[in-house]
């Protein structure tokens, strides 16, 4: 028994010696392996995106020649795309649909958040859980009806036809992120506005919207990007220039003739339409990813 | 300025709690009223139900003689200073304390004038463009009270508004309250839980239990007449001793002997209903600064028990000294004591201990054996199955 103990003791002692080694080098390899796991992440990533970026740089003869770096630079395919209506027209299609979506999924949005965060009502947990199942509902199974149902409605192929499916899909997203921001809120705030002779409408305007107004923001990244990034419904529920976004409209893109691939302008095209959405979210990443976690950890 | 009158006012909340039940209370124009008592007593929902924050299930609030209960919050033209301050974090000192103006729509120059004249009276006229986050809590607090004198309501209701504060600024705070209070001569209603608050600012105070108005009185009333043990235990720090009696051939027995009732208290326990159906426990009162060391000059000559204790705990505060002794006997069980949340009366201690307020010039030594003095003139008599006091008549 005693000499048991004395072995496990002598042995624990022996292997102190080369556990304390491995634990100082132990570090170092981790940051070793978690580098090279992100960097390839980010090569993944990457690659997609800077290739198209060098396609959209090539000259028509030389988009297939496989170099990374194009061998002929040339701005033809920016021109090529800016001179068709196709894509002018497209471009301020999805603006325009993209900021009205935007603009009415953010006041819905908070408005409902408003209530949920604050008020009980009958019926707030089935609000809330259908807003949940709306956004977990795979779009792709509304496409039929929805073609049917607007050009009954008369509203195919029109701004509202494509705002109002993005309105479905993105207060759900903006209902959960603004009422993780109200809920921050002192409620004291809104009483102290109260008894200082505000309105509940302006008690809100003047002192609950301008302190949730970094979770506005983040909301209105996180709908302009799903709206701007559509395609589904663009292609599905659009039929001329009358309507159609640019994600859409790529598709519709045609070469030089009748035998040339458009894919220098599907490129530009592409670069062009990122550019925004990236600049949005290197701006405003930190709040971005606020809002993503703000609904799941509190604080 | 206005008077405000709780007609029979009841909070029942939608899950069936009864907050405050059948509460009146009428405070007049100018008055200073404080409600204490510990927490969850309904002092905040009553604050909030004058505020218009909470609807009132059944009375009448009536505020200037015109009944408010429907009235939202902005029409009753009163102000709150919240415990938490709630100040508009996005907005400057200046501004937070003139949204109430802006939002009356006052003129710019009138908005300015008043703001100004709230922040010199607070001291508050150089932190007038900084943020609310850049301010400390005391400055915090002024700015709160600012936001509360600037538009001079009807009525100012506050809420426990020193209590986030340290000790040392919160004395200098309450001062500070009851001399802007005596200059504005604004009806105000100030609820807490700290009874030196309720002692110090107020020209009445209203103790309330589960909801009930259990006494209202001027401090000093409230500290030399409590109508129960609750009143009692919870007025005057620290707090009242409560010691088992029972009353034999017309003596008190007391766990420090008997004592034979001068004409007060014969007169007391003539009128008390329980001894008439043969009751004979009782519960004695006394105050900490009715104990007194017996070998001090000034009280060795006056009548009165004496009795030899040994000192527990001796605790010189320089302009007193606090004795701390166990007796024998068990703590006087009464209706009452036990809902004094412990360590907030200083009810904490282990059972019997008792408390008395000596003379610094006292040479008492912890540890060693004492002779103690007791003045029965203020003894206090309740009756251990309501907790009502004998002298407040039936409750």
């Amino acid at each position: 028994m005693a000499a048991a103990t004395a072995t496990r003791t002598a042995g624990r002692a022996a292997s102190a010696q080369p556990r304390r080694r491995r634990r100082s080098a132990a570090p170092a390899r981790v940051l070793l392996g978690w580098s090279a796991a992100n960097l390839v992440i980010v090569g993944v990533a990457l690659v997609p995106l800077l290739w198209l970026v060098s396609l959209s740089f090539k000259t028509p003869a030389s988009i297939t020649d496989g170099s990374f770096i194009p061998n002929e630079w040339t701005l033809e395919n920016y021109r090529g795309i800016f001179r068709q209506s196709l894509f002018t027209r497209a471009l301020l299609n999805s603006l325009g649909i993209a900021l009205i979506s935007t603009a009415l999924a953010v006041a819905l949005g908070s408005m409902a958040a408003y209530a949920i965060a604050r008020l009980e009502f009958p019926g707030k947990r089935l609000l809330v859980g259908m807003a949940l199942l709306i956004a977990m509902f795979p779009q792709i199974s509304l496409i039929s009806p929805l073609f049917n149902l607007w050009r009954i409605l008369r509203i195919f192929d029109t701004w509202v036809g494509l705002i109002i499916p993005y309105l479905t899909f993105s207060l759900p997203l903006a209902i959960y992120t603004l009422s993780a921001f109200f809920r921050e809120i002192p409620w004291d705030l809104e009483k102290a506005a109260q008894v200082d002779g505000a309105t509940p409408a302006q008690a809100f305007l003047r002192v609950i919207a301008p302190l949730a107004a970094p979770g506005m923001v983040t909301t209105a990244i996180l709908v302009f990007i799903f709206c701007w990034n559509d395609f589904l419904f663009a292609i599905s529920l659009t039929s001329t220039e009358r309507s159609r976004t640019v994600p859409a409209a790529i598709a519709f893109f045609t070469g030089a003739s009748q035998f040339a691939q458009p894919i220098g302008s599907i490129a530009a095209a592409a670069v062009v339409i990122t550019v925004p959405v990236l600049v949005f979210v290197l701006l405003f990443q930190r709040r971005i990813v606020a809002g993503l976690t703000s609904g799941a950890v509190k604080g | 300025m206005a008077d405000i009158v709780l007609d029979h006012i009841t909070k029942r909340f939608p899950d069936g709690r009864v907050a405050v039940d059948d509460l009146s209370l009428a405070i007049a124009d100018g008055e200073f009223v404080i409600l204490v008592g510990p927490s969850g007593c309904g002092k905040s929902t009553t604050l909030n139900m004058i505020a218009g924050l909470e609807d009132i299930t059944a009375g009448e609030l009536r505020i200037a003689g015109k009944v408010v209960n429907h009235l939202a919050p902005k029409d009753r033209d009163i102000a709150m200073v919240f415990q938490s301050y709630a100040l508009y974090p996005h907005l400057t000192v200046r501004r937070n304390m003139a949204f109430p103006l802006t939002l009356a729509k006052r003129p710019k120059e009138e908005i300015n004038r008043r703001v100004e004249e709230a922040a010199r009276l607070l001291g508050l006229t150089e932190h007038l463009d900084r943020r609310p986050a850049q301010l400390s809590g005391g400055q915090r607090q002024r700015v709160a009270m600012g936001r509360a004198i600037v538009r001079s309501p009807r009525a100012f209701l506050m809420d426990e508004p020193l209590s986030n504060l340290d000790a040392k600024l919160r004395a200098q705070m309450r001062t500070e309250v009851s001399r802007l209070q005596r200059r504005l001569r604004t009806t105000t209603v100030y609820v807490t839980h700290d009874q030196t608050e309720a002692m110090t600012l107020g020209d009445r105070v209203a103790v309330l239990r589960s909801g009930r108005i259990e006494q209202v009185g001027t401090p000093a009333e409230l500290y030399s007449r409590p109508v129960s043990v609750f009143v009692a235990g919870f007025i005057g720090s620290p707090a009242m001793n409560f010691l088992p009696a029972t009353l034999e051939h017309g003596e008190l027995r007391t766990p420090f002997g008997p004592i034979a009732p001068d004409d007060r208290l014969r007169r007391l326990l003539h009128r008390w209903d329980g001894a008439a159906v043969g009751r004979r426990s009782l519960v004695v009162g006394i105050r900490p600064e009715h104990f007194e060391d017996a070998t001090l000059p000034t009280v060795r000559d006056r009548p009165g028990p004496r009795f030899t204790i040994t000192v527990d705990v001796l605790e010189p505060l320089g302009s007193d000294t606090y004795a701390y002794f166990t007796l024998k006997d068990d703590r006087a069980p009464a209706a009452g004591l036990a809902e004094l949340a412990p360590g907030e009366a200083g009810l904490s201690g282990p059972a019997g201990q008792v408390v008395a307020r000596l003379d610094p010039t006292s040479r008492l030594r912890e540890g060693e054996r004492a002779e103690i003095w007791l003045d029965t003139s203020h003894l206090h008599l309740f009756d251990p199955s309501t907790g009502r006091s004998l002298d407040a008549g039936p409750g």
